[in-house]
């Protein structure tokens, strides 16, 4: 399972990678590793503000549908329209070419909720005992 | 197997023959004309009828085969309650009659159903009052939320949260944000039970309803259930029941007694109608007494004289939410399936499901893990997580039982254990084909571990192998398009 160092993680397996004010956003390889292969992306509008763990996109598997929530608060810049022809982009590169979109945070102190790669690490190692 | 528009042959011809006493139809205006004759295929009569035999043949029903698929009660339909439905007298009746000035007395029979069946279903759920109007379960889960809504509204309350636990069922926090609430998600403790400490942080005057399935969808009854109801009661919230699993209640325990407000039945689960494409079903909604004035309408009354009535006079009604009365058809087969089982036979049937799930449990918990080992209601899942070890997930066990003739239990769901396999075998199977089911189920789980790729290859006997899901559902191609 990829965890990489350079990312900030939620207990609901989104990471956020961040550059200056703008954070990329997408889903971990421990998510989309117990989704499966998935089959639809509904991603924010841009524009759109969005809350930190509040929902902001819907990705299906064939498996189920989950929901998706913001590591941090903000606005959304740009999306990946990639997704949407081609959501197994989300199975093949979660960390880059599968990242959902990007956003302006707004609060730098949200990132103490976040989790640092090790702490993910353990994480999930707790969880799938 | 060919579509029917493949096996199109130019010139080709049935023959039925007309009737002469039917006029001559004046021709519709030009306007409402298309332009272009519809592709319809030519075929003879033989082809057709072989054709849609052959289809009917590659059905996999409760008629044909064991369907544990869990949470869906697949019991089997008693054929009785087909031959009650189709009785001239309720199969010719035009919904619109007891509208109908004197219309009424001429539909004083499936009145009498309506109003029986809603008796009958006030009994067994200890509600005060049911409408009969709501299509489906997750109708009346609608319906349910919206009665709710309309209780706080009229106290003048403003509430705008609604609590299901995370075993609910995904059609509970659909129904509840369709009408208008948010949702607040309590987890499964460790111990299989909604987190009650999470449940009380998240309690405030600010809930309007906390919806529950009980006994869950781990197939757990939760013991502290009367304290969750009482403690929303104190916040001033409703208490929501699920009726899916009441197969596994029926006369042992009343969610009426156990505080719930609202309640909702799959007629079509837990009193043996017709569902999974050979539906439709029916969600009737019970209701406590304080929330009977809001039902919708129009509502069966008994008038003194001992006849039936129609009545809309309930000025606070949420309206219509189905046309006319429901799917009177499966209310229908529901009264008569209702009927001859009776007090006894209904309370057997809990029994039995309650039973039948417990042996599949007992005799499968050695072969497969059992995330929460608790006795069950009437269904137990199971993880497959031992099997994944050997490269064998739910998906692949669900495809090498339909080769044995088994339909699957539901697969990864509850979305709480991962690779779930959720197994309710009902009231209505023989220990033998229980028996059957579980050594396929046995036989999977050595295979699992010696020749695991047998399994992943799985269906082999039948009419299609194995389906691409992801492309499937990637790039859907539903509709035949004529070659032009």
């Amino acid at each position: 399972m990829s965890i990489p160092k350079n990312l900030l993680y939620t207990k609901d397996h989104e990471w956020v990678r961040i550059e200056g004010k703008v954070a990329y956003v997408g889903i971990t390889d421990h998510a989309q590793h117990s989704l499966g292969d998935i089959t639809f992306v509904e991603l924010p509008k841009i524009g759109e503000e969005i809350k930190q763990a509040s929902y902001c996109s819907t990705v299906e598997s064939v498996k189920a549908a989950s929901e998706v929530f913001a590591p941090l608060s903000g606005k959304v810049l740009s999306i990946n329209t990639e997704l949407s022809a081609h959501p197994e982009l989300i199975n093949q590169s979660p960390y880059e070419k599968g990242y959902f979109f990007t956003m302006e945070f707004s609060n730098e102190a949200e990132k103490a909720n976040l989790m640092a790669a090790d702490g993910y690490e353990i994480y999930i190692e707790g969880i799938s005992k | 197997m060919k579509l029917i528009f493949e096996k199109h042959k130019d010139g080709r011809r049935g023959f039925s023959y007309g009737s002469n006493c039917v006029l001559e139809a004046k021709l519709l205006p030009r306007k409402y004309c298309r332009a272009k004759a519809a592709i319809l295929p030519s075929l003879s009569e033989l082809d057709v009828v072989r054709h849609y035999t052959n289809l009917s043949r590659l059905n996999f029903s409760v008629d044909t085969n064991f369907y544990p698929l869990g949470s869906c009660t697949m019991k089997y339909n008693p054929k009785f309650t087909e031959k009650v439905a189709s009785f001239e007298g309720f199969l010719q009746l035009h919904p619109l009659l007891p509208q109908l000035s004197g219309g009424g007395k001429l539909a004083q029979g499936s009145l009498e159903v309506l109003y029986e069946t809603e008796k009958l279903l006030c009994e067994i759920t200890a509600m005060s009052a049911f409408t009969m109007q709501p299509l489906a379960g997750a109708h009346g889960e609608l319906t349910g939320v919206m009665l709710i809504a309309a209780y706080h509204k009229d106290k003048g309350s403003r509430r705008k949260y609604v609590i299901v636990p995370d075993s609910s069922h995904g059609t509970n926090p659909a129904s509840a944000a369709i009408a208008g609430y948010q949702v607040k998600v309590i987890p499964t403790g460790p111990d299989g039970y909604m987190d009650l400490a999470e449940f009380k942080k998240e309690l405030s005057d600010e809930v309007a309803a906390v919806m529950l399935t009980c006994p869950d969808t781990l197939g757990i009854f939760n013991p502290r259930i009367k304290e969750i109801t009482d403690l929303a009661h104190k916040a001033g919230a409703l208490m929501y029941y699920d009726g899916a699993n009441l197969n596994a209640m029926l006369g042992k325990c009343r969610p009426g007694d156990i505080g719930f407000d609202v309640v909702h039945l799959n007629l079509h689960k837990t009193f043996a109608t017709p569902h999974g494409g050979g539906g439709p079903g029916a969600g009737p909604v019970g209701v406590s007494e304080k929330l009977a004035e809001f039902l919708p309408i129009s509502r069966v009354v008994k008038r003194s004289d001992g006849s039936y009535a129609l009545d809309y006079n309930y000025h606070k009604s949420i309206g219509y939410i189905a046309p006319f009365y429901g799917n009177f058809g499966v209310i229908l087969k529901a009264y008569a399936y209702m009927l001859i089982l009776g007090k006894e036979g209904l309370t057997k049937v809990a029994e039995i499901a309650v039973l039948n799930a417990n042996y599949c449990q007992a005799k499968l918990k050695d072969w497969y893990d059992l995330p929460f080992s608790k006795n069950c209601m009437h269904e137990c899942v199971f993880s497959a997580a031992r099997q994944v070890k050997y490269g064998v997930h739910a998906i692949d066990i669900a495809k090498y039982l339909i080769d044995k003739g088994f339909h699957p239990p539901t697969i990864y769901f509850p979305l709480i254990v991962s690779e779930a396999l959720m197994i309710e075998p009902t009231e209505t199977e023989s220990k033998e084909t229980i028996d059957a089911f579980i050594d396929t189920m046995i036989e999977i789980a050595r295979l699992a571990k010696e020749n695991p790729s047998l399994i992943k290859q799985a269906p082999l006997n039948m009419p299609v192998k194995r389906l691409d899901e992801v492309r499937a559902a990637r790039d859907p191609d539903l509709s035949w398009k004529p070659k032009i």
